[in-house]
């Protein structure tokens, strides 16, 4: 305990102090909040179903730090310590294995976590945000995403060779999902063709159900998102710990 | 003198490569045991099997009495590692890796004091990426002595450094085994072999060629004594002949080594002088040479273990 303790401090310090990794997740999202906020305000329009653009912005920014940290930060800071010899040099040491993995998750939990907090913070104390849904069913869908995600970035990061190319796949993967998905910008306003796209994506199940649960929809009326992204997580845990590689 | 390290007959290949093949030796208690050789002589695989990184093939192990792959934590416990390739994260400071390793052995040895000891005290708030190459190995060190261990491992611990903090390094080294620690180290420098040492095992293609003190198996080669010099010219002709009558002949650039015949019982010195001065070639730095590990490998192998 002691020891996951530690790790987990130091990890976290280690993350701020990796500038990129801390300014997508921390910073750009409330940067991208502030500056959309101003061009189209947050008056509540027919297109959202009554709801301004910053309302529905929360949700969808949120999963836009999940897809971050979990295919960027968790995949680059795993595969750079496996390459470095990092996770070699704590293999010799009596720490579980579980409390190195541990450690990172939780960091990237914790990350994940406060970047949504600002956004909040910031859409409430700025913009007046509406939020009809509750918390604890918020929550609850916020932890299932950040799982499904970061257990993707575990078999990304036993598959990439090196941290450069956990970056470039990462990047690869990460770029036209935000785009597609409705994380980036509302999917409302993508065309028809590329909305079918969008249903192949995992990230767009995170949308949908962060945005459904914020406003008040009820788990019953999201049940193919909760199922797409527990199967992601289950098959992801379990792909992730036959693939795994320490060195 | 108890047993600390048991090995029997190790064996470990890589597809058809033989990287250890069937070693057997022995480490005692409060001992610095080397392996020497060449890279790819099999002395980091010996050495990770021994860690329980890496399983073994063939042949039995015992190290501080278990076997490294049944019971790997109190391996991992008690002993502790240097491992040839390994790193810390770039932004993790000095003080900060002591104190996270620290936390992961039951009892773990004071890092302040470590820190002290190994001259890292200045650099403590450094992060790992801009220690020196010395440093990082002294950091290292540290890490391998937080377990407070039986046994240390280190393996090929001042490749890459520079002559001074190479020494500074065997500085330290000894004194770990001062305090009663035993020492499994590897290098491919003779001399530090030589130095450090009490017992070396001379490793070449995954098999032990020789294996006894630096002392012993240097006197083994014979006492034989030579002569170096340096020459400003090519050697002449008939000076190449009259030392030729000496002893055996290695000419290496401006470099001349007379290496005595065993049979021979004249004055070596002497007589490589008189051939010098009257032959009136301009030669420098002229000494005598006592034969060590280099010479004890190259005997061995017909190798030097640069090549």
């Amino acid at each position: 305990m002691k020891s996951l303790i530690k790790m987990t401090w130091m990890e976290s310090k280690l993350f701020l102090r990796e500038p990129v990794g801390a300014f997508f997740t921390l910073v750009f999202p409330l940067m991208m909040l502030f500056l959309f906020g101003s061009i189209y305000g947050n008056t509540p329009t027919a297109m959202f179903g009554g709801y301004g653009t910053v309302d529905i912005s929360i949700p969808a920014y949120t999963a836009m730090i999940i897809a971050t940290t979990g295919l960027m930060g968790l995949t680059i800071t795993l595969a750079s310590n496996r390459e470095n010899g990092v996770l070699r040099r704590l293999r010799t040491t009596p720490v579980s294995p579980f409390v190195i993995l541990a450690a990172q998750v939780i960091v990237m939990f914790v990350m994940t976590s406060i970047g949504m907090l600002l956004l909040v913070l910031a859409g409430k104390l700025v913009f007046h945000v509406q939020f009809d849904g509750q918390a604890a069913s918020v929550m609850a869908g916020f932890v299932l995403c950040c799982l499904s995600f970061f257990s993707l970035g575990f078999i990304l990061a036993a598959l990439v060779p090196t941290a450069r190319a956990a970056q470039v796949v990462g990047m690869a993967l990460l770029y036209p999902m935000l785009f597609l998905s409705g994380a980036g910008f509302p999917r409302e306003l993508l065309p028809e063709t590329i909305k079918k796209v969008s249903t192949y994506l995992p990230l767009t199940y995170v949308v949908n159900l962060l945005r459904g649960l914020w406003i008040g929809e009820y788990w019953s009326q999201h049940i193919t998102d909760a199922v797409v992204l527990g199967t992601l997580l289950v098959v992801g845990i379990l792909v992730s710990i036959k693939i795994f590689r320490w060195e | 003198m108890k047993s600390i390290i048991q090995v029997d007959l190790l064996r470990k290949t890589y597809g058809t490569i033989v990287a250890v093949d069937d070693i057997s030796f022995e480490v005692k208690e409060g001992e610095i045991f080397g392996m020497v050789g060449p890279n790819g002589a099999g002395k980091t695989t010996t050495i990770e099997c021994l860690e329980g990184l890496r399983r073994p093939d063939g042949g039995s192990l015992r190290v501080l009495g278990v076997d490294p792959q049944v019971d790997s934590q109190t391996l991992r416990t008690h002993t502790g590692i240097q491992l040839q390739q390994s790193n810390l994260p770039d932004r993790m400071k000095v003080w900060e890796a002591l104190d996270l390793y620290s936390s992961f052995y039951p009892h773990s040895a004071d890092w302040e004091t470590l820190l002290a000891q190994l001259g890292l005290e200045e650099k403590r708030n450094a992060p790992f990426a801009k220690l020196s190459g010395g440093q990082k190995q002294r950091l290292f060190i540290a890490l391998a002595l937080l377990p407070d261990p039986q046994l240390v491992f280190l393996d090929e611990l001042t490749t890459g450094l520079d002559p001074q903090a190479r020494h500074a390094i065997w500085d330290l080294v000894r004194d770990v085994r001062s305090k009663g620690k035993t020492i499994l180290m590897t290098t491919h420098f003779m001399e530090e072999a030589e130095r450090l040492c009490d017992r070396v095992a001379i490793l070449d293609q995954g098999r032990i060629v020789a294996l006894d003190s630096p002392v012993n198996l240097v006197h083994e080669l014979g006492s034989e004594e030579r002569v170096a010099f340096n020459l400003d010219e090519p050697i002449p002709a008939e000076l190449l002949e009259g030392l030729s009558r000496l002893g055996n002949l290695k000419v290496d650039g401006g470099w001349v080594s007379v290496i005595e015949n065993d049979h021979r019982q004249t004055e070596l010195v002497g007589e490589v002088v008189q051939l010098l001065t009257t032959s009136g070639a301009r030669f420098r730095d002229l000494r005598t040479e006592q034969p060590d590990l280099e010479d004890v490998f190259l005997k061995m192998t017909g190798r030097t273990i640069r090549e």
